[in-house]
């Protein structure tokens, strides 16, 4: 009882039972300085009217807090009966193991020639919806772009920039260590991608890592002789373009694949598994140049 | 076996219960950090090593470096340790 | 309850972690930790959909070379297809929120949700102000 006294000495319990009853959000305190601070100047000139909105919204805001408590509430305790009422976890006679996947387990390997199960499914029975995917990410590197490019006038202040800064010795000597270690186990688990766990997407976020971190510890003038702004389009672009022409017939000839013209191989080997493998390298090509993109476009505004 | 799942699936939920209440936005972006790792280890014993190395490199990785070049960008880290 | 604790406790789990993230989507007024909330009901929806297809007993999808593989050794794959994917899309919505976050901080001046919808209707009232 003793926050009565002082309303900032909230035990972090009471705070959470407070916060869980729905009496009062967690961060009420340091908000109101905030907003004390921010608007102070403003807050004098209209007075009145603002006394008014500010009461309305408490009370809205009260009604808001109780009724999501309780919505949430209700929700989960339904969707947790749902799970009570669910067949047992584990159990290989459960409705969701039928025979679709029955059927890629047991003719995905002499189907496809991949031994990864996962990578037969999403790089040849459903790769155009993960050509879907891929162009999701390319997307969203577009939208980065255009929402965090930084126009003529701002690349004044890029000078002033924190982020060009404090590079030690130690962060040097650690990635030069590390960065060629990271990408050759990029590298390995796109190769690999067909006959073990990983894949573009793992391998492609892997070599993304190595890249950020090589960015990171050696400043954008060494990587921008390989990695600018037109190479990165070029080879993203380009890796879609034959992700869809080798893929993109399905969406022309209906259900009904034309049978490959690349021999299966036996599976197991590095190059078995038909069009997986190419497949796996241009997505990981586009995920690496997606996630590089996304730090290179946080931190610099630019590629 | 089945007590390292029970301590794993309660840390979780203990990590998102204090990414929630943490004041600071450092700590409650660590704290996913943390939420991302377990979760790696969690798909492992439900036998999906494939979401395996992706979460590990994408939740632990990509998306805790964007979460803190966010807080840079916005002044975040040091006004945190400073209301402290 | 016994069930949910012994049998079900992924699923269980997951509609927890889901619960959280919810609350906190719906309760954070600060931008970044909604859209934690918003990473945090990701992985619960993935939680429970591996789940679903775990089997207890089988092996990971990854077949050995030479040997035919049989349904009754590995677990479900489909489950798994799906959230593959899934993650990496997660990723891109989590970078374009965060990028539609720095863009507000830029033109607001905070981080705060509330702040900024009585920032965007107060700086309406301000121009009709002048205007009368």
């Amino acid at each position: 009882m003793d926050y009565k006294s002082d309303p900032n000495k909230i035990g972090k319990w009471e705070r959470f039972f407070k916060w869980v009853n729905g009496e009062d959000s967690i961060d009420s305190v340091w908000e109101k300085e905030m907003r004390s601070k921010i608007t102070g100047k403003r807050k004098k000139r209209r007075k009145t009217i603002e006394d008014t909105i500010e009461r309305i919204n408490s009370y809205s805001k009260k009604i808001y807090i109780i009724l999501s408590v309780f919505i949430t509430v209700v929700y989960i305790g339904i969707l947790l009966y749902t799970v009570y009422e669910l067949p047992e976890h584990g159990n290989p006679l459960n409705p969701a193991n039928n025979e679709v996947s029955q059927r890629y387990i047991e003719h995905g390997v002499e189907e496809t020639g991949a031994l990864n199960i996962v990578s037969a499914m999403i790089l040849d029975y459903r790769a155009f919806d993960t050509f879907g995917e891929t162009v999701v990410l390319f997307t969203a590197v577009i939208c980065v772009a255009i929402l965090l490019r930084r126009t003529d006038e701002d690349k004044t202040d890029l000078e002033q920039d924190s982020f060009k800064s404090d590079r030690g010795d130690i962060l040097k000597f650690a990635a030069r260590l590390v960065f060629p270690i990271v990408v050759l186990y990029g590298i390995y688990v796109i190769i690999n991608g067909h006959i073990s766990p990983g894949g573009g997407f793992a391998g492609g976020t892997i070599i993304g890592a190595g890249l950020i971190l090589y960015s990171a510890a050696f400043g954008d003038e060494k990587i921008k002789s390989i990695l600018n702004y037109k190479s990165i389009t070029v080879t993203t672009v380009s890796c879609l373009l034959i992700y869809f022409f080798s893929k993109g017939y399905s969406f022309f000839t209906g259900g009904n694949h034309i049978e490959s013209v690349i021999p299966k191989g036996t599976p197991g080997n590095i190059l078995s598994g038909g069009l997986i493998l190419p497949l796996n390298i241009c997505v990981g090509i586009v995920v690496a140049c997606t996630m590089y993109g996304f730090y290179s476009y946080f931190t610099k505004g630019d590629i | 076996m089945r007590i390292l799942e029970y301590v794993l699936l309660i840390f979780l939920i203990l990590c998102a219960i204090g990414a929630t209440v943490s004041k600071r936005l450092l700590v409650t972006v660590i704290i996913f950090m943390a939420y991302s790792t377990v979760m790696a280890v969690i798909w492992l014993f439900l036998e999906a090593p494939d979401l395996a190395i992706t979460e590990a490199a994408v939740g632990a990785g990509v998306t805790s470096i964007l979460f803190f070049l966010t807080l840079k960008k916005v002044d975040s880290i040091n006004k945190g340790t400073r209301e402290k | 309850m016994i069930k949910l604790l012994t049998i079900n406790h992924f699923e269980a789990a997951a509609v927890i972690l889901f619960g959280i993230g919810f609350m906190n989507m719906l309760l954070q007024d600060n931008l970044i930790k909604k859209f934690i909330g918003l990473n945090i009901m990701d992985t619960a929806i993935y939680l429970y959909l591996v789940s679903y297809g775990y089997i207890e007993g089988h092996m990971a999808p990854i077949a050995e070379a030479g040997k035919a593989a049989l349904a009754e050794e590995f677990i479900n794959p489909v489950p798994s297809g799906l959230v593959l994917t899934g993650i990496v899309v997660s990723v891109s919505v989590t970078a374009f929120s965060l990028a539609l976050i720095q863009r507000l901080y830029k033109k607001y001046g905070t981080l705060s949700f509330d702040e900024v919808l009585r920032k965007l209707r107060s700086g309406e009232a301000n121009t009709y102000d002048s205007d009368s």
